[in-house]
């Protein structure tokens, strides 16, 4: 069993033993604490009802030791986390800057070639990367397992954190902070890529290649990608949002009462106007997609409905 | 009562009287305590219960019994019911209640009346917090703005619930710290004083200067909701990180007003199953002071990675460790207690060396959160779900099993069945280790806290998780069942079955109304075991 | 053998009137740090938001009518007064003059009430209400929690009025009273730091 996550940043291995240091020292506490726990329970236990003991109060030099060696200890753990923690705060001026809005429950990264992606974080390995954060509603966090760094992001203020990643390959991104009922559903994946094949991503090959797929299929691409999956179920389970499946072509009861037939202009209002027309037993929480898909995005994502029978 | 002389109620004991309204309008504080004891451990079980189907959803990954929103509402029921139904009042309004007077050698505490209205608060904050439930609130217990502020859910009764309750927490921690203060019987210096009192001392302290904090903090939270006074929502040029700093520096002390009651009751039950004076009474008394005082400047160490200033993080971070150090002492200081005694395991024992036993590993993971650059990754996994629960099932309710084994034939008069207890203590131990311990693992690995549902590759530990709360859950079962049948089947309890030194002992089981024939001289500490030999 | 009386005073009172005495006032000093940091929040929130936003608390405190606020001011502090003289007056033995001094004291907290009840008025007739700004956020806070305050001083000293009528205090006992006061004065205070901090701000 791994008991770390993979280390995937330059960070991950210090913070990693300023942890297995804590662990060590705690360890040595510990054993010694259950050794004289377990033993005096079993050498001293009560044999007869009438034993005498003796009466010792205190000693003033044990209790010195037990003092000071503990302070010194709790003070040098405090510096070894603080030395590392400021080197986890201080981002290098050359850092590749990501814009990061989190909102419930998406993950929307900015690049600074104009990109915008949803839930996948793309950047180049071994270089820096800064991320520049906030919320548009409640709190959240940005937390990667792999890379140990975990920020708030806080509506009207911009937080930030930073790391160089040390290995490519895709990463799990958690929402640590809660925010709501698709807190779990909040996760995303970070790509890190070699630098040859980013600048590829950068220029938008990646994509062309992407998008010879059939319409549905790029739908289901997108399901994952765009985050529906936190909300809509394609199995008929109701999660936050109603499921897709069998409701191409069906009819939906609204909040008012009035039903409408669930076609392809009601899907697209839907997603970019999510409040217009609500289907009943379900809260007003999902964001408006509105420059944030394509209307190619759109129509996929309603070739890949349609097959949810 | 007013028709007898004290000579005639001092033969009654204060169980005597019948009918529920001869309880709920009683001044007697023994009496008190057992309408607390009963009102906590109703709450207890409840939120007990929904720990339990939380653990059940989290038995596999995917939906197991409940949806996303069900999981949050019901979190956020255990959390609140756990912290202020049953923890923050429970063994300082149930034990502090029945001992503070008879340890100190009074007739009751300074303000019975004031003592009884708190009880009553504490009924009609219940009361309120039930109705909420109507459309029950799905925040968590921390209630982080500004989630608080635009969730649909009835957050504002709720919360105040908890307001009322606060009144009931501070009247009570006035009222003993008083009562410690000019009810002592003559011969009963602050150095004579049993540790319980020392503990329950620092506790007041903490009730009445840090409860007013979160009172204010959750009415603005109130006005937030109904007013929207701006102070917290950043779309009105308010600090959402505001609140969280107002939260924190109540909730901080308040796990200190959860804890040293129980450090307190280690204190009395360890020299007596010993039959050895406690190691270091001084630094044990003082280390309580000290811990309370400490707890208020630590508060945001909860919030390293919410968005607040590096320097502040880092002076957070020092003072922290401040606090580990008087900890560490208590818990020296017990072991050493042991040492060359006459160790007898009966259950109260068993219950306070796992005490020591599990809240050593709370304190000691306490370190790693409070290490800044440990913390980054830790904070909000379940690595702190589980040293939350190491330091509170694991520290004070040990210590609440510990007290109620132990006082169990003072306070009813009868015995229970001591093999079935320590089955029951076996299965409580063994469970809640299986339960909790894995969550370290799993937080290390990375699973993040309040999730409904998590990814595959924590599942294994997961349903290990889930399977030690059955255990667990069995094991509080059987200790019930086994309390419960002690009050109609047990033996008549003697006057000190446990050759007890302290005041509360020298008094008939269960005591009278009055508590003492007469007020006691004392003489000497409460700690004078062994001393014939010496 | 100990009497009835005896009994009487367990549950009710304590045995000894001077620990009773003690024991009352200290417990009132706890209640006062109590309420203290309950402000405290709020004053902590009010450091907080004028540093956030200074223009803000510059010019939107005109809005606020300085000559009613300081005219509140003298009516507590002149409240505190006839307090103070009224526990100077049973401490001499004249419940009479007690019963006067409370009632004039509940009069100018009622004066202090109606007063405010106009401030408030006219602000909601501005369209200025909870929530119009931060800074008028804080004022309402601030004041209407000092107000719900006064009312349950106004609710003590009543009471202390119906007992003082009935004949319970005397030179001898009279510490129910004191402790009132001591209640009163803190509501006082209170008032004084709001005054400058939300009417007079440079």
């Amino acid at each position: 069993m791994n008991w770390v996550p993979e280390v995937a940043s330059n960070l991950a291995s210090k913070v990693d033993a300023v942890i297995w240091f804590i662990t060590v020292i705690s360890l040595v506490f510990f054993i010694l604490i259950s050794i004289f726990l377990v033993y005096f329970a079993i050498r001293y236990r009560r044999r007869q009802e009438n034993e005498e003991t003796p009466y010792i109060t205190g000693s003033h030099v044990l209790e010195t030791i037990w003092t000071i060696i503990p302070s010194i200890l709790l003070i040098v753990i405090f510096v070894y986390g603080f030395v590392v923690y400021k080197d986890m705060r201080t981002p290098p001026e050359d850092s590749l800057e990501v814009t990061v809005i989190g909102r419930q429950w998406l993950w929307q990264f900015k690049y600074n070639n104009g990109k915008t992606t949803l839930n996948e974080l793309y950047i180049p390995e071994g270089r820096p990367i800064k991320l520049v954060m906030t919320s548009e509603d409640v709190l959240h966090s940005f937390f990667v397992p792999a890379f140990r760094v975990k920020q708030d992001l806080v509506g009207g203020m911009y937080t930030y954190l930073w790391f160089t990643p040390t290995k490519t390959g895709t990463y799990e991104l958690y929402c640590t902070e809660y925010c709501g009922t698709g807190h779990s559903t909040m996760l995303g994946k970070v790509i890190v890529m070699s630098p040859q094949e980013y600048e590829k991503w950068e220029k938008g090959e990646e994509e062309k290649a992407v998008a010879s797929l059939p319409p549905a299929e790029l739908g289901k691409q997108l399901y994952t990608q765009r985050g529906c999956n936190a909300c809509h179920s394609i199995d008929g389970s109701s999660l936050v949002g109603p499921t897709w499946k069998g409701l191409y072509g069906h009819e939906v009861v609204l909040q008012d009462g009035t039903k409408v037939t669930a076609d392809e202009n009601y899907i697209r209002e839907a997603i970019l106007e999510p409040q217009a027309k609500m289907v009943k037993g379900f809260g007003p929480v999902m964001p408006s997609f509105k420059g944030v898909i394509s209307d190619d995005e759109i129509s996929d994502l309603i070739a890949y409905i349609k097959t949810l029978k | 009562m007013a028709n007898h002389t004290i000579a005639e109620t001092i033969t009654i004991p204060y169980l005597e009287e019948k009918g529920l309204l001869s309880w709920l309008t009683s001044t007697d504080h023994k009496r008190i305590s057992i309408m607390y004891l009963l009102s906590i451990s109703t709450f207890f079980v409840l939120a007990g219960i929904s720990a339990l189907l939380l653990r059940f959803e989290l038995l596999m990954p995917g939906k197991t019994i409940v949806d996303a929103h069900t999981y949050n509402v019901l979190f956020t029921f255990h959390g609140a019911v756990m912290v202020f139904l049953f923890i923050v009042p429970g063994l300082a309004a149930s034990f502090g209640n029945f001992l503070i007077p008879l340890m100190i050698g009074a007739r009751d505490v300074a303000f019975p009346r004031l003592n009884l209205m708190s009880y009553w608060i504490y009924l009609l904050g219940a009361l309120i917090i039930l109705i909420s439930l109507s459309k029950p609130a799905d925040t968590g217990w921390t209630f982080y703005t500004p989630y608080s502020i635009r969730t649909g859910t009835d957050v504002i009764l709720l919360t105040f619930g908890i307001f009322v309750l606060g009144f009931s927490s501070i009247l009570t921690g006035l009222n003993f710290i008083v009562t410690i203060h000019k009810l002592r019987a003559p011969g009963m210096t602050w150095h004579r004083l049993p540790l319980f009192i020392w503990a329950s001392y620092a506790t007041a302290i903490l009730q009445v200067l840090a409860t007013p904090v979160i009172a204010i903090s959750l009415l603005l939270l109130i006005a937030e909701r109904v007013f929207g006074i701006g102070f917290f929502d950043p779309a009105k040029g308010g600090d959402p990180i505001l609140f969280q700093h107002f939260f924190w520096f109540y909730s901080h002390p308040a796990v200190y007003i959860m804890i040293i009651p129980a450090m307190g009751v280690i204190s009395e039950v360890i020299p007596v199953f010993s039959r050895k004076p406690i190691f270091g009474y001084k630094a044990i008394a003082y280390s309580s002071l000290a811990i309370a005082l400490i707890s208020f400047f630590v508060w945001a160490h909860h919030m390293f990675v919410s968005g607040m200033s590096e320097v502040a993080a880092t002076i957070f971070s020092f003072l922290t460790f401040l606090v580990a150090i008087p900890t560490a002492i208590k818990v020296f200081n017990w072991t050493a207690t042991l040492y060359k005694g006459s160790i007898d395991l009966k259950s109260p024992m068993l219950y306070a060396l796992s005490f020591i036993f599990l809240f050593t590993i709370g304190g000691l993971t306490g370190v790693f959160l409070g290490a800044l650059a440990a913390d980054v990754h830790l904070h909000d996994t379940y690595f702190v779900v589980a040293h939350m629960h190491y330091v509170m099932i694991g520290g004070t309710i040990m210590g609440f099993f510990a007290a109620l084994h132990f006082w169990y034939p003072k306070m009813t008069g009868k015995m229970f069945n001591e093999k079935v207890a320590k089955i029951a203590w076996a299965f409580v131990f063994i469970g809640f280790n299986v339960t909790f311990f894995p969550q370290f693992i799993l937080g290390t690995q990375g699973m993040p806290r309040r999730y409904a549902d998590y990814p595959p590759q924590f599942h294994s530990l997961n349903e290990l998780s889930s399977i030690g709360s059955w255990i667990l859950g069995i094991g509080m079962f059987v200790m019930a069942i086994n309390l419960l049948r002690g009050l109609f089947n047990g033996e008549k309890a003697p006057q000190n079955p446990f050759n007890s030194l302290s005041l509360e002992w020298q008094v008939p089981s269960p005591p009278p109304h009055e508590n003492f024939e007469e007020i006691p001289h004392v003489t000497d500490w409460t700690y004078g075991y062994g001393k014939k030999s010496a | 053998m100990e009497g009835v009386e005896k009994i009487e005073h367990v549950h009710g009172h304590h045995v000894d009137p001077v620990v009773e005495y003690q024991s009352l006032k200290f417990g009132m000093w706890l209640f006062i740090a109590t309420e203290l940091l309950l402000f405290g929040g709020l004053f902590a929130a009010y450091t907080i938001f004028r540093a956030k936003f200074p223009e803000m608390f510059a010019e939107q405190h005109l809005e606020l009518n300085k000559t009613l606020g300081a005219l509140n001011t003298a009516v507590l502090i002149l409240s505190s007064l006839t307090m103070a003289l009224g526990v100077t007056s049973i401490q001499r033995g004249k419940p009479k003059r007690l019963a006067l001094f409370l009632l004039l004291t509940i009069l100018l907290g009622l004066a202090f009430g109606v007063n405010k009840y106009f401030e408030y008025s006219a602000k909601f007739h501005h369209h200025i209400y909870p929530g119009t700004s931060i800074f008028f956020s804080l004022y309402f806070t601030m004041t209407g929690l000092h107000m719900l305050h006064v009312f349950a001083g106004m609710a003590l000293l009543t009471t202390m009025l119906v007992l003082t009528l009935r004949g319970r205090f005397s030179d001898k006992y009279y510490t129910p009273v004191e402790v009132s006061g001591l209640y009163w004065h803190l509501v006082d205070l209170i008032w004084i730091y709001l005054f400058p901090l939300l009417y007079l701000i440079a």
